[in-house]
């Protein structure tokens, strides 16, 4: 049988939520949230939105024709083919080295773990400008290997290796810190119930391991080629500016702009931002498939 | 420590290893080993000269600048995007990452054309007296640009893990929105948002790619460090880029131990 009470508790202390919620500030007023809200929305409409729609409307500003003009020039086609083929190279390898690196730092404890994570990301803190020049003194012609590399008849300074090894050094970090800490909350378990299963090595990590960090795998993919493809200091630096021989695509952009040809300039960086939105659109679906 | 059974312990050491030593280690020891070719006098004279401390002046007084910025504008939208849902939320979210994904060279050149004499924001802007492309408020401009997603990144997730009964619990004992914001929520917030603040300066301070559109590039005004060194290198004056480098290697290093600790100290604390 129910009391008078029990019907009333429920009502009083509804009541008394809302007199709470009226009286005491739980949350910011309306007035403050769209004020909150319409100066974070124009921040991000004057320095992000702005800049990309700027890129798009400059490079089309002469008509299409003008447009495909500049992307089919022979020091285009040649910037994006080094583009291409530098980016073929350098994220394959980060690829293997960063799952490697994850690997090894994920799963293992061993003296040194903590230096060598600091060393695998050490080129984030490293200026694009000063990587270039490492290389240049090393590897140039009065570097420390310079006078070996003459002799084997080998230019790699104001050359396509250098250009590599340089982009190689800026996006070493990308996949190791996308997978790494995925492997490491994911812990060893159940790579170790497929060893106990009597999986190999190699069955246990393209089986159990890759599966589950895929998605972060895609991600630090999609990064690595981004900043690959759009470094610019290192590459700068060792690549000697060689018209249609050592021009990438982002050196590209900056002869086009030095010589005023903005239209041509932005039509080229119109590539470049494509491959930004494509980049993040890459990532924000990653961030969807693993929520 | 407890052994792990997993195999690739070896095979998973040599690759990073000899990668690592390949393409990290050794071009930096070859800066190193340039330095000892270096006199005293020599560096003293490359690092100290005028040009140069205007460089250094300019280089970290324009990221000092554009990280105070970001620190500011950061947490507003880390704020925004974690507190309140409104139309266009998811691509504003994904929007804040742009910097890491747009090539900078891309960036100086837009920034460049916005705010130049004819430009979209630069022809309202100029009128007005305030001259932002080839001067020090351009670069920190570009540089704001490339620091913007370090803070909102870091605060983001502290701020989705902070627990909501203790802002109840300031409310329930008469607190303010404002006070419960200042005397609860930002001291929560604090080492991550310097965290941020730290990690978009360390970004800032190495930039070159986007500087060179918008600075202009005038010895003593508008040059910054990466730039001098770049300069000095195609003097073929090996010595003083070196000397130069170092200067930025050193407080690079130092900013990173900074950000080491900063990180410790802001993980989520766990109950």
């Amino acid at each position: 049988m129910r009391s008078p009470l029990s019907l009333e508790v429920p009502l009083q202390s509804r009541h008394l939520s809302a007199l709470v919620r009226h009286r005491l500030a739980f949350d910011e007023s309306v007035w403050v949230r769209r004020a909150l809200i319409g100066l974070a929305l124009s921040f991000v409409g004057l320095f992000l939105v702005l800049p990309l729609v700027t890129v798009f409307a400059r490079a089309l500003g002469e008509g299409p024709a003008r447009y495909f003009h500049a992307l089919t020039s022979r020091e285009a086609l040649a910037a994006i083919r080094l583009t291409l083929f530098t980016a073929a190279i350098v994220v394959p390898v980060n690829l293997v080295v960063g799952v490697a690196a994850a690997w090894l730092i994920a799963k293992f404890r061993f003296p040194g773990r903590s230096l060598l994570l600091t060393l695998v990301d050490l080129p984030f803190s490293v200026s694009p400008v000063i990587a270039g020049l490492a290389f240049v003194l090393l590897l140039g012609r009065s570097g420390l290997l310079g006078p070996w590399l003459q002799s084997i008849d080998v230019q790699v300074i104001f050359s396509t290796p250098g250009i590599v090894l340089a982009t190689l050094f800026v996006t070493f970090p990308f996949v190791a810190r996308e997978v790494l800490p995925l492997m490491q909350s994911q812990g060893n378990d159940q790579e170790e119930a497929a060893l106990t299963l009597g999986a190999s090595g190699f069955q246990t990590f393209f089986r159990v391991t890759l599966p589950r960090v895929k998605w972060a795998l895609l991600s630090g993919v999609v990064l690595c080629n981004a900043r690959a493809m759009g470094e610019f200091g290192a590459v700068s630096v060792v690549s000697g500016h060689i018209r249609g021989v050592t021009n990438t695509v982002p050196l590209h952009v900056e002869i086009l702009y030095n010589e005023y040809d903005s239209t041509g300039a932005f039509a080229v960086a119109s590539l470049l931002t494509l491959l930004a939105v494509v980049t993040l659109l890459v990532k924000k679906f990653v961030e969807w498939r693993t929520e | 420590m407890k052994k792990s059974v997993l195999p690739g312990f070896g095979l998973s050491l040599g690759v990073t290893g000899l990668a690592l030593t390949l393409v990290v280690l050794l071009p930096l020891s070859g800066l190193l080993l340039e330095t000892f070719t270096l006199t005293w006098p020599g560096f003293w004279s490359a690092v100290s000269e005028p040009r140069a401390v205007a460089s250094y002046r300019l280089s970290f007084g324009a990221a000092f600048a554009s990280a105070v910025i970001n620190g500011f504008f950061g947490l507003l939208l880390a704020w925004v995007l974690v507190r309140y849902r409104f139309p266009g939320r998811a691509i504003v979210d994904a929007l804040v990452d742009l910097p890491f994904a747009l090539p900078t060279a891309v960036a100086g050149l837009t920034l460049t054309a916005l705010y130049a004499k004819n430009g979209l924001l630069g022809q309202h802007l100029e009128p007005l007296g305030i001259f932002v492309a080839f001067t020090p408020v351009g670069v920190v401009i570009a540089l704001t640009f490339v620091g913007l997603p370090f803070v909102v990144r870091t605060v983001q997730p502290v701020l989705e893990s902070l627990d909501p009964s203790l802002e109840e619990a300031a409310a329930v004992l008469g607190a303010s929105r404002w006070q419960t914001f200042r005397r609860v929520i930002f001291p929560s917030l604090f080492p991550a948002l310097l965290t941020g603040i730290t990690l978009s300066f360390a970004r800032a301070v190495g930039e070159y790619g986007s500087i060179v559109f918008i600075s202009g590039n005038m010895p003593m005004r508008t040059e910054i460090t990466p730039l001098l060194i770049v300069t000095r290198l195609e003097q073929y004056d090996y010595a003083g880029a070196t000397a130069l480098a170092i200067v930025m290697l050193a407080v690079s290093f130092a900013l990173l131990f900074t950000i080491n600790v900063l990180q410790r100290w802001s993980q989520p604390r766990h109950a």
